[in-house]
């Protein structure tokens, strides 16, 4: 075979954007997955610290399997391996009773989702040129929103063909909990794109690069690495960035912050808002009758949703793969590297955040979070879109 | 009568959650942060440290049969502990002590003493009923084996666990 023509196939439009897709998608996934495994491994020793405990520190390299004097305990770190090991070679035990098909459906039902909304998610700039999106979409919120509202059909579904009446309750509250967070999920994030005027996720943090984070849109124009170097000129130029037209912008995204956060929390069925698993009340919620495999696609699902609604919150509001002073990846191939760190690292620092207040908050009554949905933050997000077309009209005449 | 409970009337504040939500958050932080750097923690690593020092007296741990202080295994194999035993853990088989043997006024020993720890509910009623004082439960809480046969104690396995109890039992003196 000529190697010529094989490069030239590789470089034809159409099949260069297949094949550079797979390779994203792959490369992609392998992270997420790998991070999905570590916020495990982070819920348990975090939750452990904040309780005074130890939590898993037994689980290392097994030195002495192979004539090691001592087993090397390596912080328990094994239990990454040990946990995916133990859940696939478990027996997958379908109880009798159950709706066959629909039970082996829901968990794969709850795992699609999340990696679906992971697809439209900028985790970097480019790299070698390549835009680092798997699907760079112009409705890419939209997206997000119609696909990872699909979850709850997987919970449900679960709940109601395990025919057993702990997941049937975490089913209803799962419905229930859905239809009171998702309207002001979505119109919490509406001031955004009126401010950012794209649906785009790759043209919202590309808004951020040269505005700022959207929780603190205060970057001045042409603030570069070299002009730190006078410290006076930058202070000034710094200060110059905070202006009152900013100032008042920054309330309404205040506030579609904390809303789209919280929903978040509600959408990822994270605590306070578990009420579908709710361990101490429905045994184990909708998964009370799994095991195995089945049981560890609802825990991935979960962990990946709290991946991709991380994304989603960093994406939106946290500057995305950008960091101040940072260029992107059209000024070398490091650059490009070092913003997918950014957004990893922002993402992890977001999980981590989201263990933290698990095991500091209690669980809300299904009543209350439907008042909290309907009542607080239904009212407060639509009332923010109008006082951000005030403010925008205001500023912009 | 109807008990009246008073709603407390809640500030602005507090019904925005926010503000407690921020304070429960800097105390698991603190907690935290002990943690991380090591303090704090109350969990006491099993194999490696153990609560052994802090054990009462009069722990029930396995039961292990003693000899005195002059060398003498105390168990005349009366089988009394045998009989008792509600889970019939203990299995003896007695002997005569042979004429030429330094105890040979006592008359009977066990020949073999078996205690299936597998099957011991640890109730101490074999210490109770012992007329000899020969047989107590120590403080070995930690009984393990790889088998079943393991799990089984013999009459050394027994002596050695025991050790050396001093007193208590005086007729078998020899100025008596």
């Amino acid at each position: 075979m000529d190697t010529t023509l094989i490069l030239k196939f590789l470089t034809t439009p159409w099949v260069f954007a297949i094949w550079t897709s797979f390779l994203k998608s792959f490369i992609f996934l392998n992270l997420v997955i790998i991070v999905v495994s570590v916020t495990v491994f982070a819920e348990r020793k975090v939750s452990a610290f904040i309780q005074d405990r130890m939590g898993p520190n037994r689980v290392g390299i097994p030195l002495t399997l192979f004539g090691g004097k001592k087993d090397s305990f390596f912080f328990g770190l094994g239990q990454m391996v040990a946990d995916p090991i133990k859940l696939l070679t478990k027996e997958n035990f379908v109880p009798a009773g159950v709706n066959k098909f629909y039970f082996w459906l829901a968990p794969k039902l709850v795992m699609i989702p999340p990696i679906l909304v992971i697809a439209v998610l900028p985790f970097g700039s480019t790299l070698f040129g390549l835009d680092m999106t798997i699907a760079n979409l112009d409705i890419g919120v939209l997206y997000i929103f119609a696909i990872s509202s699909l979850s709850v059909y997987g919970i449900t579904l679960a709940g109601w063909a395990s025919n057993s009446k702990f997941p049937f309750l975490g089913g209803i509250r799962s419905s229930s909990q859905m239809i009171s967070y998702e309207l002001a999920l979505g119109l919490s994030i509406v001031p955004v794109f009126m401010i950012c005027g794209s649906l785009n996720l790759e043209e919202i943090v590309k808004w951020q690069v040269v505005h700022g984070w959207l929780v603190a849109p205060f970057w001045p124009k042409g603030f570069t690495l070299s002009s730190l170097l006078h410290p006076a000129d930058a202070a000034h130029a710094f200060a110059s960035g905070i202006t009152f037209q900013r100032l008042l912008l920054w309330v309404p995204l205040l506030i579609s912050f904390v809303i789209f956060m919280v929903s978040i929390f509600a959408e990822t069925n994270r605590l306070p808002f578990d009420l579908p698993e709710a361990e101490q009340e429905l045994v184990g919620g909708y998964h009370t009758e799994y095991a195995s495999m089945n049981f560890a696609l609802f825990f991935l699902g979960e962990y990946a949703a709290m991946f991709a609604g991380s994304g989603a919150i960093v994406t939106l509001f946290l500057g995305g793969w950008s960091l101040p002073l940072v260029p992107d990846g059209s000024h070398g191939w490091y650059w490009g590297l070092v913003n997918i760190a950014v957004f990893f690292a922002k993402v992890s620092l977001l999980l981590l955040f989201m263990i933290w207040i698990r095991w500091t908050l209690p669980r809300f009554r299904y009543d209350q979070l439907m008042r909290l949905g309907w009542l607080g933050f239904f009212p407060v997000a639509l009332a923010n879109i109008f006082l951000t077309a005030l403010i925008l009209a205001f500023i912009r005449s | 009568m109807a008990i009246v409970v008073n709603r407390p009337k809640l500030t602005l504040a507090e019904r925005l959650y926010l503000p407690a939500v921020l304070a429960g958050l800097a105390i698991t932080w603190k907690h935290l942060k002990r943690a991380l750097f090591n303090r704090g923690i109350v969990t006491m690593q099993y194999p490696e440290e153990k609560w052994d020092a802090n054990m009462p007296e009069w722990y029930r741990g396995a039961p292990t049969l003693v000899s005195d202080e002059h060398g003498k295994d105390r168990c005349v194999a009366c089988q009394l502990c045998e009989f008792i035993c509600p889970p019939r853990a203990i299995t003896i088989k007695p002997m005569e002590i042979p004429a030429d043997d330094r105890w040979q006024k006592v008359e009977k020993r066990p020949e073999e003493f078996d205690i299936d720890m597998t099957r011991c509910i640890y109730c101490g009623l074999c210490e109770e009923v012992c007329p000899e004082q020969a047989i107590f439960l120590r403080k070995d809480y930690s009984i393990t084996g790889l088998s079943r046969a393991e799990m089984v104690h013999d009459k050394a396995t027994l002596y050695r666990l025991g050790g050396v109890m001093k007193g208590l039992v005086f007729k078998w003196n020899e100025l008596k």
